[in-house]
């Protein structure tokens, strides 16, 4: 690995997790904001992934592990909820869910 | 090698978010996700952790890319069409990311000034060689020093699967 250190891969984690943060302020579709969600997760995980590389210790992978569980609970969760606004107000948009406004 | 290599996957990767963001359509949205965590699964790979590149596939690119695909078809989709796909505040959102995105990439080039990690041949041995393989130790290091938080996290699964099942029932 030659030229390539941990301040690239974290440069690149940052990039992706920036570019996820975009798409959950940006879009207003709701399916889009979690699919956003889970690049932002992704990017974490390359940080403690590419933290575990360079400094030698398991830790990072183990973390990264339950980090990909809470994005699968976080997901099955958030498209449950998705799938019950739908029924009920027939809307996708964020920003049509607006009954608890003052 | 691994140089072009890892910019090859980092333009993946950031190719198929970008493309995921952009993208108007919701099943092309997916389509880009993929791209985005294959190319995530490869950058593992090139990390030489081969079991969290393995989870990465399984989980994203098989099971949540699924259950995304099968909600995009769940809702319907002639209605999506002609909405428009941005929200109003698009652009202090965009500045207010690349704000963050500088102060991300300050804190790290300052952070790591000087003190930059050994490049990782002589360091690598210890970690993934010490009874085969990266799979097998990372089973080892799971069942017996974080064997409470791998039990944890079951627990966790398991309300969540409550909870989804509950919440998706046909009178909530």
């Amino acid at each position: 690995m030659d030229g390539i250190g941990l301040n690239h891969y974290l440069i690149l984690s940052a990039m992706l997790f920036s570019i996820g943060a975009i798409g959950v302020l940006v879009r207003r579709n709701v399916i889009l904001v979690l699919m956003s969600l889970e690049l932002m997760f992704n990017g974490a995980n390359i940080n403690l992934v590419a933290v575990s590389y360079f400094h030698p210790d398991l830790t990072g992978q183990i973390f990264s592990i339950f980090s990909i569980t809470v994005a699968a609970a976080e997901v099955a969760i958030g498209l449950g909820l998705v799938i019950a606004l739908f029924r009920n107000k027939e809307a996708i948009n964020v920003d049509e869910f607006n009954l608890l406004k003052g | 090698m691994s140089q072009t290599a890892f910019y090859l996957i980092s333009a993946i990767i950031l190719g198929g978010a970008l493309g995921m963001v952009t993208s108007r359509s919701l099943v092309r949205s997916v389509i880009w996700l993929v791209v985005s965590f294959v190319g995530v699964g490869a950058l593992f790979l090139l990390l030489e952790a081969e079991f969290i590149a393995a989870v990465q596939i399984l989980v994203y690119a098989g099971g949540i890319v699924v259950l995304f695909l099968f909600v995009i078809m769940l809702v319907n989709l002639n209605e999506l069409k002609r909405v428009e796909y941005l929200h109003r505040q698009w652009l202090p959102a965009v500045l207010l990311v690349c704000v963050l995105l500088a102060e991300l990439g300050f804190m790290m080039w300052a952070g790591t000034q000087g003190s930059e990690p050994p490049p990782p041949d002589q360091i690598s041995a210890a970690l993934r060689t010490v009874n085969g393989g990266n799979i097998e130790t990372i089973g080892m290091t799971l069942y017996t020093d974080y064997i409470l938080p791998f039990e944890v996290v079951s627990m966790l699964l398991l309300v969540a699967m409550i909870g989804a099942i509950y919440l998706a029932k046909k009178r909530v």
